[in-house]
């Protein structure tokens, strides 16, 4: 049953559609993982486009398969991958804000270009409770999404906004250089963590000169990136600590990019830590697609940081 | 890496590593959870996660609200004079109820084997000891405790069971924990706790924090029972 504050309700769940906010912070201590959005770039322009503040919770949805009835008119936006998404069987414009109309329905098919699409609502975004000071959903810790038991969207779900009201105007576009062609190769700024010089001398060179590949062991944990064996002369370390974006070697060779549902501590050898977005632009590659490293200073880091963030309110 | 310690790694964008140890020692903790509080009192709202480990405390913070320079500033300041938490003798350790039994602790058997002890002596071996939780982490409210005597320290699992039993008192090397929450893992069972680990309604959420002091306390099946403890036995929570 719909009730006055209910915009969708859920007819196909597809494999995964999961309620992100910015995430979870402040009880990493705890074990508890960090959450959020895979692709923060796509997630925050998706809020923007319908209004939204930053941190306002969007819908996550990877791969497709997700169909959608409108319950209410509302105004919403996608951003992120082309996942052949269709209103009433007509292609949606993406990375742009749109209104929709009681009845109508929304379908994501599969990847047309990258992985992960954002679909976020106006009105503050999706309603949901918070759980430990977020609703970033993480089944595997059961915290968070719609029920707060971490469960992610299931057929029959009901979809509502944080606020009846709010409509905003129709037609705002991102512009083009804001909207990346995920089936490119892209260059993933990585900075150089304190492990760096106990790598061989050869394995470094091999890091970031080789097109990696992603691996089918990709999630919102980690991706396994798959390419020359890297040696390292620690073996095993003390378990520490692991921030996001970290690039850890296990003993195979093979790195593996720690994204935001990873574990909170871990005792691999690391190479650094991707950045923010290029962990965003990660999470939008499939298995198979080709990756580079490439060795960022702190201070570039962090302009770029501060020039995507001021865009976001 | 034998450089001199503390130091200062970077981690990040948003973050510093502080590695304080070389070695694992629950003598570090008191440290470490000193440095803890000077930190939450030091970066106020810039502060944005704090993750201590055994040997080091990630600092995480918001580097729009505070430049990555002025944070490693702060965190060589707070070094520089950093004196341990004072023990608190006076304080009891936190104590977890424990049902030990092979149906909940299917591995007791295995230690015992190995420790050439009976079943009996490698309870009580366990349970006499006070431990120090040197870390979270695997899940919410997960601590990795230390250390577990010699002679009953065992190797992981070969095959880690898929479904581990919420409440799973287990060992693993020469740590020991107990699950908070029915999750796969490889350590070994010995018994279960009737303690609630990790409570989203709980104010601080989680039983434990790093640097307590922990007892695993012996119960009869019936004190378990009566202390919320679930009997079922492992395979019979498969």
């Amino acid at each position: 049953m719909s009730d006055v504050k209910t915009r969708f309700e859920v007819r196909r769940a597809g494999p995964l559609a999961l309620l992100q906010d910015a995430g979870r912070f402040g009880v990493r201590r705890l074990g508890v993982t960090q959450g959020g959005p895979a692709d923060p770039h796509a997630w925050a322009w998706a809020n923007r486009l319908v209004g939204n503040a930053w941190g306002a919770t969007a819908l996550e949805v990877t791969m497709g398969g997700l169909e959608l009835d409108v319950a209410r008119e509302t105004v919403i936006a996608v951003c992120g991958a082309d996942l052949g998404v269709t209103l009433e069987g007509h292609s949606l414009p993406l990375w742009e804000s749109v209104r929709v109309r009681a009845g109508q329905r929304l379908a994501f098919a599969q990847p047309v270009n990258g992985l992960r699409a954002y679909l976020a609502v106006a009105g503050g975004g999706f309603a949901a409770e918070p759980v430990l000071g977020s609703t970033a959903c993480v089944p595997r810790e059961g915290v968070g999404g719609l029920d707060g038991l971490g469960h992610k969207l299931e057929e029959g779900d009901c979809l509502g906004a944080e606020t009846p009201t709010g409509m905003p105007d129709t037609g705002r576009r991102a512009p083009d250089d804001v909207r990346p062609d995920y089936a490119t190769t892209p260059r993933l700024a990585l900075l150089p963590g304190a492990q760096i010089a106990e790598f061989e001398g050869r394995s470094l060179y091999q890091a970031f000169n080789t097109a990696w590949r992603v691996d089918e062991r990709a999630d919102r944990m980690g991706v396994r990136l798959r390419g020359p064996q890297l040696r390292c002369r620690l073996g095993g370390m003390v378990s520490e600590g692991i921030g996001l974006g970290a690039v850890q070697v296990p003993p195979d060779g093979q790195p593996i990019a720690l994204l935001n549902d990873r574990q909170t501590i871990g005792g691999y050898p690391r190479l650094g830590a991707l950045t923010p977005l290029a962990c965003g632009r990660l999470a939008q590659c499939l298995p198979g697609q080709d990756v580079h490293l490439v060795a960022t200073s702190r201070e570039r880091a962090h302009n770029e940081h501060r020039r995507f963030r001021a865009g976001f309110r | 890496m034998s450089a001199v310690l503390p130091r200062i790694e970077p981690a990040g964008l948003d973050g510093w590593m502080v590695r304080l140890f070389a070695a694992i020692d629950e003598a570090n903790m008191p440290w470490l959870t000193a440095l803890v509080r000077r930190c939450e009192a030091s970066f106020g709202d810039a502060l944005v996660d704090l993750v201590p480990s055994y040997t080091t405390l990630l600092v995480v913070f918001d580097p729009l609200a505070m430049a990555p320079e002025e944070a490693r500033q702060r965190l060589t300041t707070l070094l520089a004079d950093l004196q341990p938490d004072e023990a608190r003798d006076d304080a009891e350790p936190r104590e977890l109820p424990t049902w030990y039994d092979p149906s909940v602790g299917p591995e007791l058997e295995r230690l015992a084997e190995r420790a050439n002890m009976s079943i009996e002596q490698v309870i009580e071996q366990h349970s006499q000891a006070e431990y120090r939780v040197f870390a979270l982490g695997f899940a919410p409210g997960f601590a990795f405790m230390g250390r577990v005597d010699e002679r009953i320290a065992c190797p992981r699992l070969e095959t880690p069971r898929r479904r581990v039993p919420r409440g799973s008192v287990a060992i693993a090397e020469r740590q020991t924990s107990a699950y908070p929450l029915v999750s796969p893992g490889g350590w070994n069972l010995v018994g279960r706790t009737s303690a609630v680990l990790f409570d989203r309604h709980r104010e601080g959420f989680s039983l434990l924090a790093v640097g307590d002091r922990v007892r695993f306390v012996p119960v009869s099946r019936v004190e378990f029972e009566r202390l919320g403890g679930d009997t079922r036995s492992v395979e019979a929570n498969q």
